[in-house]
């Protein structure tokens, strides 16, 4: 087992909080079996409900250093584990002498043309990193099998220089917006915590520890408003990177409290669909609590 | 071997795979390991270390705080006074005693593929004679225009088998991935260096690369309320068909709500897909709400990756039941995100069919393709259609 610095739930959960990361029972749970059971965790969850934030706070928290994959349509090997700098050695080449060509050639996959992307410095980071898998939905299945292999082994073999494996592995986060299903052989490797949005009281904790300017009142009435927008059956549902945005940009421009006038003014921060805010527009007195 | 609290905790995941969760031994295991790394036996410890460990899907969680509300009431009845903590974990799984495995999605999905294949060869006239063969061509010909609901059980299986061979050609659509090609647009540096060792150094033989293409998803979203039934079927087959060929298929169900159905279609051979998904999906015999039934796909699934670009066919007689406004908005947000929308309406097979349903006029705009889809010729033309 890997040596952490909490020995139970609640001392994790107090070390979150501390590095303003606020999290409940349910997600520092899983949180902490991820780092004792050694597995990596699947985070899924709305948009802005603050998964990716989860691996930044632990990297802090763990003293370790975050590694971040960011996955993309078309992401494949060569971007996310290593690559050869192929234009440095053009350049080598060009530069050899004939004579000795046979021993060049050896010079020419030596570690210094190696491109190191990030599952490699993860693998050789070991214990010393928390890898974030971010949004895995977006890369294609290929990928996702790529990346199950690198999981289950935590090992790779460079045909020229050879194997390299953490000796222990890297904390693993991995997070999904579920715009696709990801693969049954990959969830099975993983632990899963799907993330809700927070209750009113948390969401106000929430929007206070990460902006701290923003006064008790506001943010109040924000997580308010959020809470009932959120209830509209909207396209696209705020998340608290939004509450936090709209407390922010109120606060910015000097209100105490959220008024209608207020909302309808800076709404583009919270709500950003054009058929959405058509939808919202008529509710916007019920939505900022100011009834009839 | 195991003993103690290792029971109940089994119990748990036997009784989630009861109820339809894929959880296997692995998942199991880890369960009992994470109880055991938190230390702890209190509700909410086991509550979440059970759904952190067991579930992998957020449409599983419901299921699972029932089965878990139930399992640890029956834990506390049962006179089990506290859970100890004294866990004598085996150290290989294999020592786990869990009985009988489902066997895994891959491997049925094989043997269901692999029994398709043996069904239809043994189908096939065993003399060639010309004449029985004849015979059969000309038996075609009757089910190609004969409506699929008005199919004997007989006919119906045979009707199958014609769908499953329709060649189906779903459009195709470039990746951001490439591949090594002869000619291409981009530089394919890796391959031009190691070809300039041959010309000491001096990159002359350049090497290319191109973007990979592969085929759109088809998504087929099936109404199977009441009379819509026969030809929902159909299209089944039709998505079987589809899937056969290696095309990503989502499928959808709908008659007042909407039900995915995917997964069902990967497991299980045709006949038995259809009959599952009659256990599945509740309202057969319910109303139409496709206005409703679209917008729970568009915004609560999150399936829109999937939908986008995707070949999207649906199949109902637009007798919409719900509001035809929202209907067209739902529609014209499908359209938006779909690469095309086809639409098969079997009331269109009637020669003097108008689409004068408000539900169909208000979604007619937004559909590409609009044709019949009551008959095998029908299925054909929509085979056609969805062809590049």
């Amino acid at each position: 087992m890997i040596d952490l610095p909490f020995s139970n739930v609640d001392e994790l959960t107090a070390g979150l909080d501390e590095h303003a990361y606020l999290a409940d029972r349910g997600l520092a749970t899983a949180i902490y079996l991820s780092l004792s059971l050694g597995k990596p965790l699947l985070l899924e969850g709305e948009a802005g409900v603050g998964k990716t934030e989860v691996a930044k706070v632990l990297s802090t928290l763990l003293y370790r250093r975050l590694i971040r994959l960011q996955c993309y349509e078309g992401i494949d090997a060569s971007q996310a584990l290593y690559e050869w700098n192929y234009s440095r050695q053009l350049i080598a080449v060009r530069a050899m002498d004939a004579a000795d060509a046979e021993k060049h050639v050896q010079d020419l996959f030596s570690p210094e043309f190696l491109v190191e992307r990030p599952l490699l410095s993860a693998i050789r980071a070991g214990a010393g990193a928390v890898l974030l898998v971010d949004e895995l939905d977006r890369a294609d299945d290929e990928f996702e099998a790529f990346l199950l292999e690198i999981l289950s082994e935590f090992a790779v073999t460079i045909p020229e220089v050879g194997r390299v494996v953490a000796e222990t592995p890297p904390a693993v986060i991995v997070t999904s917006n579920r715009t696709r299903e990801l693969h049954d052989a990959l969830k099975r490797r993983c632990l899963y915590h799907w993330i809700d949005h927070p209750d009113l009281d948390r969401e106000v904790a929430i929007v206070r520890v990460r902006a701290p300017h923003v006064s008790e009142a506001l943010a109040r009435d924000v997580a308010g408003a959020v809470e009932r927008l959120r209830a509209l059956d909207l396209a696209k549902v705020p998340g608290v990177a939004e509450t936090i945005d709209w407390a922010n940009a109120l606060a910015f421009l000097g209100a105490d409290r959220l008024d209608r006038a207020m909302a309808a003014d800076t709404l583009g921060a919270v709500v950003k669909d054009h058929e959405d805010q058509a939808l919202v527009a008529p509710h916007l007195a019920e939505v900022v609590g100011e009834d009839g | 071997m195991a003993s103690g609290p290792v029971p109940p905790l089994v119990a748990l995941g036997r009784d989630l795979r009861g109820r339809g969760l894929p959880v296997g031994t692995g998942r199991i295991l880890t369960f009992v390991q994470g109880v055991a790394a938190l230390g702890l036996t209190d509700r909410a410890s086991l509550y979440w270390a059970g759904r952190t460990t067991l579930v992998a899907n957020q449409a599983d969680l419901e299921t699972f705080d029932d089965a878990f509300d139930e399992w640890y009431r029956s834990l506390r009845e049962e006179g089990e006074p506290e859970l100890s903590l004294e866990f004598n974990l085996p150290p290989d799984p294999e020592d786990f005693e869990f009985g009988d495995e489902p066997a895994a999605d891959a491997a049925t999905g094989v043997q269901t593929a692999a029994g398709w294949q043996r069904a239809d060869e043994d189908e096939e006239p065993a003399e060639g004679e010309e004449s029985s063969l004849r015979l059969v061509a000309s038996a075609t010909e009757i089910l190609r225009t004969k409506s699929f609901a008005y199919l004997t059980d007989e006919e119906r299986h045979r009707v199958a088998k014609l769908i499953r061979e329709l060649t189906i050609q779903v459009p195709i659509e470039r990746t951001r991935r490439t591949r090594a090609a002869s000619k291409g647009s981009a530089l394919d540096v890796r391959r031009t260096l190691r070809r300039s060792l041959r010309t000491q150094g001096e990159p002359f033989d350049r090497a290319w690369r191109r973007r990979r293409t592969r085929t759109r998803p088809l998504v087929l979203i099936l109404d199977v309320s009441g009379s819509m039934a026969p030809y929902s079927r159909a299209l089944l087959q039709f998505g079987y068909a589809a899937m056969a060929a290696g095309r990503r298929v989502e499928v959808f169900c709908f008659g007042t709500r909407l039900t995915r159905v995917t997964r069902v279609l990967r497991t299980k051979d045709p006949d038995r897909a259809m009959h599952e998904i009659g256990r599945i999906v509740s309202d057969w015999e319910g109303g139409t709400r496709i206005g409703e039934s679209l917008k729970s796909l568009l915004d609560g699934w999150s399936q829109r990756a999937a939908l986008r670009g995707a070949v999207v066919v649906l199949c109902s007689d637009g007798l919409e039941r719900g509001d035809p406004e929202l209907l067209r908005t739902q529609m014209a947000r499908l359209r938006r995100l779909a690469y095309r929308v086809v639409w098969a309406n079997p009331l269109k097979g009637s020669p003097r069919y108008e689409p004068l349903a408000r539900g169909m006029a208000a979604a007619l705009p937004s559909v590409d393709v609009f044709l019949s889809g009551h008959n095998l010729e029908s299925l054909e033309a929509l085979a056609q259609a969805l062809a590049p």
